[in-house]
């Protein structure tokens, strides 16, 4: 078995085992243009995958579909087995309601770009809003939590500031804990260091490692950072034009990429 | 020479009764109105954001032509309308909740101007982390979007007070009717219509000035 064959087997394998995430025939269009065109994909639960690929090739809106933050035109996305937009019904594609869509959100959380911490809430309320108002919680319980995870991005003593207040490496680190006090089994992160000054990008990347390293949580993970990619990293999914060209383990997407355009993409990044 | 034009002693003898006009007419309706229009406003903003198509466009619809039509004719219309069922209402009423409704078409658009101004990014965090529908408006947009939209309010409503003269059509005399028809009684204008305009600065003036507190106090 050549590397290529073994990587795709146990990643296979890992899927089969605890599906985590399947994309099964995924169609996304904007008005007429095709982003994403009968897009099969697993990972599996616990899984590290980061998606690479040009710009426009679909790694945000693979996200944003998770997050339900767009609509899905075609095909279905399971979480844990369970549908989350749409399911079948007897060989029909049947679109879920709210409630039940909201059921299976809850189990993922996602890190943006710029941030989007609540500009009228302090640090604290930014964590403990949704503990308090989507888990039910109580306001001790989330604010234990929240101190607990302010402590692990290196912000503990920065509860009572306004994100206003914060640099943008701090942000986005509330934003992190943010995330995780939701407790969710996957978390989305979409080029969370690209807003950030050089020398801040090394903080976030480090809270990232530091939860890869001590949690199972499964981390989809779009990102320019190559290094981080392949430190963390389980898979690496090359994309172009919507489509998953190569299916990697890191060191050999990153040393010894099989495909042409891969090969020429990361000359091209790294 | 300013002793000619101006009589102080009938400065002095309108004073009480204008006082009364605008406290039991002018300040009351205003108010009162500023009120209903305010939460109004907030519910048509946010419905027209929040409602399906089919309930969405006629509530534009509604708020559209209530904007475009001039008070004084929707206060006989609304007046002379209830009257025939009920022919012994109360025309401040009647004055109250045409100026609350009228005014709430004005406050919605500046209300949906504010909500607008919110970056999707808020949207999307709010989704992104499963608060209901209800929670994020009130937690995370309104807190953000009453803050854009709090000076215009004020000025809506001082625009309001300007417009209380209009509730002559529906025969309830306000101070600034008042004021003339002091001024038509003792053949002198000026001593009854400087009176009404200090009263009026001096209610407007605490009232500026209380806005720019609230806003502060929504500042973060
Ligand atoms: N809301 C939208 N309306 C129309 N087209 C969109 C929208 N969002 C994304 N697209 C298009 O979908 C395609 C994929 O976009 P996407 O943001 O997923 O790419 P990406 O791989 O994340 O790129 P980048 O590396 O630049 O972030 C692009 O051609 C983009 O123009
Ligand atoms: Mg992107």
């Amino acid at each position: 078995m050549s590397t290529d064959e073994t990587t795709q087997a146990s990643a296979a394998q890992q899927s089969e085992a605890s599906p985590g995430i399947i994309f099964e025939g995924v169609v996304k269009r904007f008005g007429d243009h095709t982003v994403l065109n009968e897009l099969n994909f697993h990972v599996g639960k616990g899984e590290r995958v980061t998606l690479i690929g040009p710009s426009g090739s679909g790694k945000t809106t693979i996200l944003r579909l998770l997050m339900t933050l767009e609509h899905l035109t075609g095909g279905y996305i399971y979480v844990d087995g369970e549908p989350l937009t749409h399911k079948k019904e007897n060989g029909k594609r049947v679109e879920l309601r709210a409630k039940q869509v909201a059921q299976t959100r809850k189990r993922i959380g996602m890190v943006f770009q710029q941030f989007n911490l609540f500009p009228n809430m302090s640090v604290m309320e930014n964590i403990i809003e949704a503990p308090i108002h989507v888990l039910g919680k109580s306001k001790e319980e989330a604010r234990g939590r929240a101190q607990q995870l302010l402590d692990q991005v290196g912000l503990g003593d920065r509860g009572d500031a306004h994100p206003t207040q914060l640099s943008g490496g701090q942000q986005q680190r509330v934003a992190i804990a943010r995330a995780l006090a939701m407790d969710p089994e996957i978390i989305l992160l979409d080029e969370v260091t690209s807003a950030l000054d050089p020398e801040l990008v090394g903080d976030v990347l480090n809270v990232l490692r530091d939860l890869a390293a001590t949690t199972d949580i499964t981390m989809l993970i779009v990102t320019h950072e190559m290094q981080f990619a392949q430190d963390v990293s389980d898979r690496v999914l090359m994309f172009d034009g919507g489509k998953i060209i190569e299916d990697a383990k890191p060191d050999v997407m990153f040393s010894n990429p099989s495909n042409e355009r891969t090969k020429e993409f990361l000359r091209a990044v790294l | 020479m300013l002793a000619a034009i101006f009589d102080w002693n009938l400065a002095v003898e309108a004073f009480p009764q204008l006082l009364v006009a605008f406290l039991k007419v002018t300040l009351l309706v205003t108010v009162v109105a500023s009120l209903l229009s305010i939460i109004l406003g907030l519910v048509w903003a946010i419905g027209l954001r929040q409602l399906p198509a089919w309930l969405g466009w006629p509530l534009r619809l509604f708020l559209d032509f209530v904007r475009m039509t001039p008070i004084p004719v929707q206060l006989l219309f609304v007046f002379y309308g209830v009257v025939v069922f009920r022919p012994r209402v109360d025309a401040l009423i009647i004055g109250v909740i045409v100026f609350g409704v009228h005014y709430s078409t004005y406050m919605a658009e500046s209300y949906r101007a504010g909500i607008e101004s919110i970056r999707s990014g808020q949207w999307e965090a709010a989704t992104a982390l499963s608060l209901p529908a209800t929670r994020t408006w009130r937690a995370v947009i309104l807190p953000q979007a009453i803050r854009n939209t709090l000076p215009s309010l004020g000025n809506w409503t001082i625009a309001m007070f300007k417009d209380t003269p209009y509730l002559i059509f529906i025969h309830v005399a306000e101070m600034v009717t008042r004021a003339r028809e002091f001024g038509g009684m003792k053949f002198s204008y000026i001593e009854s219509f400087t009176i009404a305009g200090l009263i009026f600065l001096a209610a407007s003036y605490p009232t500026a000035v209380l806005m720019r507190k609230l806003e502060k106090k929504l500042e973060y």
